[in-house]
């Protein structure tokens, strides 16, 4: 079953020197699966991510053949009924708890806002439902926790509970955006193994946005290789090894590998025709 | 003879009455030309170390040497012609407001050297940066190219040892392979010492001879090229941080799905 459907997504964005386009004519449809996009900076990849949520401010434009969620058309929405979607239907990680999470509300209170204003629960069932959503992303002392403010936690624990936050809605669909380029290898891996199992075991679609190749391929089912704003190519993640495109192999073969040669990485090439 | 040493170095920081021992007992020693890693997450104290060896961090135990000298406090002027540092992010290491012309000719006037015209054309060209960039500010750089002025920089007075904290952390892939192969490229050519710390063990097993394995402010585990490569580590930790290494995944054999 389809659940989200784009077809040629462009996002433009109008500068003094004219439109810049960060996302040109991307297409993709997703199940409920994990489909990874991976580009390095500048690939549209982020952008892509948001203009599915319609979180694009002016000048921003977007633009596409065919955005639907659900059966809903996400390009003709009102904002009123795109706001209905947001958290509630989709769901978006962002990539830096710093930055994301408000560095004067608790964490409680934050947790507990949109239950409370979205859902209308007393204070009381709103504490109960965000703490056990603080344990469902494996959060040891979620009481202590919930008094704390964001700088009083490690950066794995605030990326938990931004991930916590997203997913007391039960959204359909997750769009994680580099959640986990911010953390230690270690914790990084507990925070996908926590991404995984909550995507299975709920049956979300979720879209993981990385620059980080090796990682998408270990974690998500399919994966879109962008530059440019182009998706150059599309294939299935236990297949990446095989991947044909030259864009796909550069970013292959420029990574060190633990016992590899030591001769110089090879740079990427970006000269031929899918570079224009 | 090694050309750094570090004695069980403790760096304990006071705050608030509070006591964090971000380094305690470590001990290491890079022999003239060698290249050694420090792995370890963050807040394990490996860039205290390096911190540390510039005196930008105090030493509260243990002694650090450099070519078997002790370093004076403050660090003085012999010591940044013998030791240089390259930081993590590239956005935040150089000024914003001064040109890389700047930059990179401020150490020739703090040290007297003359000339420094032809060598900051030289610096840059040793980066691999056309001499235009001269008048640029960082913010008409890209990462890479920032990456590169910071690395000019670090050389201009010549030092035989370069302190690497991170420095490709903050790139993509590709640009990293480039930076990687500049640093390599430099310490080829002008016989240079590196210490250098990452938290990406393919990184830190393409680019050093020996690495240092820590956590907690502590070293856990040393090991050489050929024993990472053949995953014989000793402890859990270090094993730990193997497994969990993103390249492994490309390895046929570990990339199945879990």
């Amino acid at each position: 079953m389809t659940l989200l459907d784009v077809q040629n997504l462009r996002v433009t964005f109008a500068t003094e020197a004219g439109p810049v386009e960060a996302v040109r004519g991307v297409s993709f449809s997703l199940g409920r699966e994990r489909l990874g996009i991976v580009g390095e900076s500048g690939s549209g990849k982020t952008m892509t991510g948001r203009a599915v949520l319609r979180l694009i401010r002016p000048p921003g434009r977007i633009e596409a053949d065919r955005m639907v969620f659900d059966g809903q058309n996400l390009i003709e929405a009102s904002e009123r009924e795109m706001r209905a979607l947001r958290g509630k239907r989709i769901g978006m990680v962002m990539q830096d708890p710093k930055y994301s999470l408000n560095p004067v509300m608790t964490v409680g209170d934050q947790l507990t806002e949109g239950l409370r204003r979205r859902d209308g629960l007393g204070r009381r069932d709103a504490e109960a439902k965000a703490i056990s959503a603080l344990e469902a992303v494996q959060i040891r002392d979620p009481a202590r926790v919930m008094e704390a403010y964001p700088h009083e936690l490690s950066g794995g624990m605030g990326q938990r509970v931004m991930i916590a936050m997203m997913l007391i809605p039960e959204p359909d669909l997750l769009i994680a955006d580099e959640p986990t380029s911010a953390l230690d290898v270690t914790v990084q891996a507990e925070v996908l193994a926590i991404l995984d199992r909550l995507v299975r075991d709920r049956g979300m679609g979720l879209i993981f946005i990385s620059h980080d190749l090796r990682l998408v391929a270990r974690f998500c089912d399919r994966v879109l290789v962008m530059y440019k704003g182009r998706v150059v190519e599309e294939l299935q993640a236990s297949n990446l090894l095989a991947a044909q495109h030259p864009y796909t192999r550069g970013l292959l073969n420029c990574l060190p590998r633990i016992g590899g040669p030591r001769e110089p990485l090879p740079g990427l090439d970006r000269t031929g025709a899918w570079a224009e | 003879m090694s050309l750094i040493e570090i004695e069980d170095l403790s760096v304990t920081f006071r705050a608030k009455g509070r006591e964090v021992r971000a380094v305690e007992g470590v001990s290491l020693k890079v022999g003239k030309g060698e290249s050694f890693g420090l792995v370890g997450e963050s807040g394990s104290g490996k860039s205290t170390i390096l911190r540390a060896i510039c005196g930008l961090v105090p030493v509260t135990g243990g002694s650090i040497r450099i070519g078997g000298q002790p370093l004076p406090s403050p660090r003085g002027r012999a010591f940044s012609t013998q030791v240089q540092m390259v930081f993590q992010d590239p956005y935040a290491s150089l000024h914003p407001r001064h040109t890389v012309d700047r930059t990179l000719s401020e150490p020739l006037a703090i040290h007297g050297i003359p000339g420094s015209d032809a060598r900051v054309v030289q610096a840059l060209t040793d980066v691999g940066l056309p001499p235009a960039f001269r008048f640029r500010y960082p913010h008409q750089l890209s990462g890479g190219q920032r990456q590169r002025v910071a690395i000019a920089r670090a050389l201009m007075l010549q030092p035989k040892v370069l302190l690497l904290d991170e420095p490709t952390s903050a790139l993509d892939a590709s640009v990293q392979a480039e930076v990687l192969n500049l640093l390599n490229r430099l310490r080829a050519e002008r016989d240079l010492t590196f210490l250098m710390v990452s938290h990406d063990l393919a990184v830190i097993d393409y680019m050093t001879d020996r690495i240092l394995v820590m956590q907690h402010g502590r070293a856990v585990e040393e090991l050489s090229r050929s024993d990472l490569a053949a995953a014989r580590m000793t402890t859990e930790y270090a094993r730990s941080l193997f497994a969990a290494s993103a390249d492994r995944m490309l390895d046929p054999a570990v990339a199945a799905p879990a």
